[in-house]
């Protein structure tokens, strides 16, 4: 989901401001917990990537031992699949009327009731949707690519960073969007020609080395742009990187015109420049990926494997153990005050630790701890459907996303059906933590469609034309998971989550809050398959 | 409620405009204009923070878990539970308080032990939520 990524790249009204390394990744860690932090680490080299082996193979004879798998997100999918064709008798329980948990798209014809009993009607038209949940796979998460070919789950590319879409602060250039080629080239041209400057005059000498003075300065004119004198200057070099204010075209009349070049301080002081970490950063890196036609094809992928297992609107209260099996108390939500028993020799229980924290649950004490010790994120989408694709047939903005400090913090364009005359799906609204995810939270889903409207339309008039219909998700509104994701902090992961992970007696834990991926689909994967790895082992030794 | 359409939308659009300035009282929706909470009425903190997980009414909600309600709730008689549970979070409750100062913290405390059916008069200090962070 989130990415949680997204804290650190949505231009954070009051980001603090760091200097060496150590300390940026402290403040990170400080003001957008311990996901920030761990993403930072990642995009600065200092942590791994994703750790899947290939597919998972549970050798050996179960001897007919059953598992009962709590919960049909991903994590619990995976498990059931996996642990069914290693022998296993599997049954599933699931809180919603529908597999995927978080994994969901919604389309035209869904509805959704959030906690408060706000019901809204999906509106969308045939084929569009919002992916309310996850939305985007990066290539590096191998585990879940790995699932998709496996379940013929076909992807397209994702698109990230598009250069034509806009960076946009109400409080600078007077409230006007800009370009990110624009702001991307400006801002490293003028760097460049600084810190040509200060080569130049000697200012460097004590930190770089004559021999490597000469290809500085070669490199700073390569990189940024700068002409003969290591100048940042407007004009038809610098036009063929940040764009043109009229691009060259063909017979009388048509010569290219470059456009003004931004100071160094109008881009410092805009805080634009913020925006440009999200392509950089190792999660976002080309080339991300969606399933064709919603997220949520891979949770109904799964379903159609082991839909036949899963027993819907069960509502977990109570979990047991003995020596010898688990039993599990639910009510069947379909029928209020229907409770129901099932067991199993073992359990793998996925539910967010948001919910089994209020669940009666017989494991030791730092397991106990554990559960209780992660509160969740809050995060807020909204998707807005519109009449045309003016974003594509006004302003050339075919895919990617403009970043903005507005509550909204983004806008995603489609990255699907370009070029068409239907019409779309915005993104309108992408939080993450901070005030204006609860505030949105708070608010009736009205409300929060004009507020997403209301920032929209400062980044693109058409908005009030053009608007047709729109849904929210505010995910501590979500009746399945109290929240949007597992939120460690650094001090939590350390004192609990290797007892959250252990196995206790015949249960054992997975999802994206037993990993170090949180709030991706590839934590809850890599978490469930790493369980069941374990939980084989320990049924093989009898 | 069915997902709206413009013509609603224009009106609404409206009123929100003027309502994106935060920092003034209101029971309507405030957006702090930075990471933290701008709000600093007890009324304005319930309203656009407690009330996303604990309703406009207090009584909470119910789902695969729950929000506790906060109505006529007795563990309120003792400040220090509410004080502690908005500045550390538990469970799925997140640390709020951590966007807030310690003033805020004390106004929405105090706002909670005087409503929703709780009587709890003696204001909560920000001295106290201080020591308790």
């Amino acid at each position: 989901m989130r990415s949680p990524r997204v804290t650190l790249f949505v231009m954070p009204p009051d980001e603090p401001t760091g200097t060496s390394r150590r300390e940026l990744l402290k403040l990170i860690g400080l003001t957008a917990g311990s996901a920030a932090m761990y993403q930072a680490m990642t995009s600065l080299g200092y942590a791994a990537e994703s750790g899947y082996k290939g597919p998972i193979k549970l050798e050996g004879d179960p001897k007919g031992a059953s598992v009962l798998i709590l919960g049909a997100g991903l994590a619990g999918m995976v498990a059931a699949l996996e642990l069914r064709q290693a022998g296993y008798k599997v049954k599933v329980l699931e809180f919603n009327n529908r597999a995927g948990g978080r994994n969901w798209s919604l389309r035209g014809g869904d509805s959704y009731t959030e906690l408060g009993g706000a019901t809204q009607k999906c509106e969308f038209d045939a084929g569009l949707y919002l992916n309310p949940g996850p939305w985007r796979i990066p290539y590096h998460h191998n585990g879940l690519l790995d699932y998709c070919k496996r379940l013929g789950v076909k992807l397209e590319p994702f698109q990230q960073l598009n250069h034509n879409a806009y960076l946009h602060s109400a409080k600078a250039f007077g409230g006007r969007p800009q370009r990110i080629r624009e702001i991307k080239t400006d801002f490293q041209g003028q760097v460049s020609e600084l810190l040509a400057k200060a080569t130049q005059k000697g200012k460097l000498d004590e930190l770089v080395s004559r021999e490597d003075r000469e290809v500085l300065l070669q490199a700073l004119r390569w990189w940024g742009v700068l002409d003969k004198d290591y100048a940042y200057k407007a004009g038809p070099l610098t036009a063929e990187f940040r764009g043109y204010a009229r691009d060259p075209g063909g017979g009388l009349g048509a010569e290219p015109v470059p456009g003004e070049v931004m100071g160094l301080s109008d881009i410092l002081q805009s805080r634009l420049w913020r925006g440009l970490g999200s392509f950089a950063a190792y999660e976002f890196q080309t080339t991300m990926f969606q399933p064709v036609g919603g997220m949520g094809r891979i949770g109904e992928a799964f379903a159609r494997e082991v839909g036949d297992l899963i027993t819907y609107n069960a509502k977990v209260t109570k979990i047991a153990q003995g020596e010898r099996s688990v039993t599990v108390t639910y009510e069947d939500t379909a029928h209020p005050g229907a409770i129901h028993e099932a067991s199993a020799d073992w359990c793998v229980c996925t539910i967010p630790l948001s919910i089994l924290s209020q669940v009666e649950i017989q494991v030791g004490d730092p397991m106990l701890a554990a559960i209780a010790a992660v509160p969740y994120a809050s995060s807020v989408k909204i998707g807005l459907q519109f009449k045309r694709r003016f974003w594509e047939e006004d302003e050339q903005i075919f895919g990617g996303i403009s970043y903005t400090d507005l509550p909204i913090r983004q806008i995603s364009y489609p990255s699907t059906d370009y070029n068409t005359t239907g019409k779309g799906i915005l993104l309108g609204c992408y939080t993450w933590n901070g005030a204006n995810s609860f505030e949105l939270t708070a608010m009736t889903p009205q409300q929060r469609l004009s507020c997403a409207l209301d920032a929209g339309a400062q980044i693109h008039p058409q908005y009030r034309r053009e608007f047709e219909t729109g849904i929210s998700v505010a995910w501590h509104r979500s009746p399945f998971t109290l929240g949007c994701a597992g939120d460690w902090t650094d001090e939590a992961r350390k004192q609990h989550y290797d007892n959250l992970c252990q196995i206790d007696g015949r249960i054992v834990l997975a999802g994206e809050h037993a990993s170090y991926i949180p709030a991706w689909q590839e934590g809850a994967i890599l978490s469930s398959l790493d369980a069941i790895g374990r939980l084989h082992k320990r049924v093989l030794q009898g | 409620m069915r997902a709206m359409r413009l013509p609603i939308l224009l009106p609404a659009l409206l009123v929100l405009a003027s309502l994106t300035v935060a920092g003034a009282v209101y029971a309507d929706p405030i957006l702090s204009p930075g990471y933290r909470f701008s709000e600093q009425t007890g009324e304005a903190l319930y309203t656009n923070v407690c009330q996303a997980c604990h309703m406009a009414n207090g009584k909470g909600a119910i789902g695969a878990g729950r929000y506790p309600s906060l109505a006529k709730n007795p563990k309120l008689e003792t400040d220090a539970e509410a004080v502690y549970l908005i500045l550390h979070g538990q469970g799925a409750m997140p640390a709020v308080g951590r966007l807030m100062t310690d003033e805020q913290v004390a106004a929405v405390v105090t706002y909670i032990r005087t409503h929703f059916g709780n009587d709890y008069r003696e204001p909560v200090t920000a001295e106290q939520v201080k020591k308790a962070r």
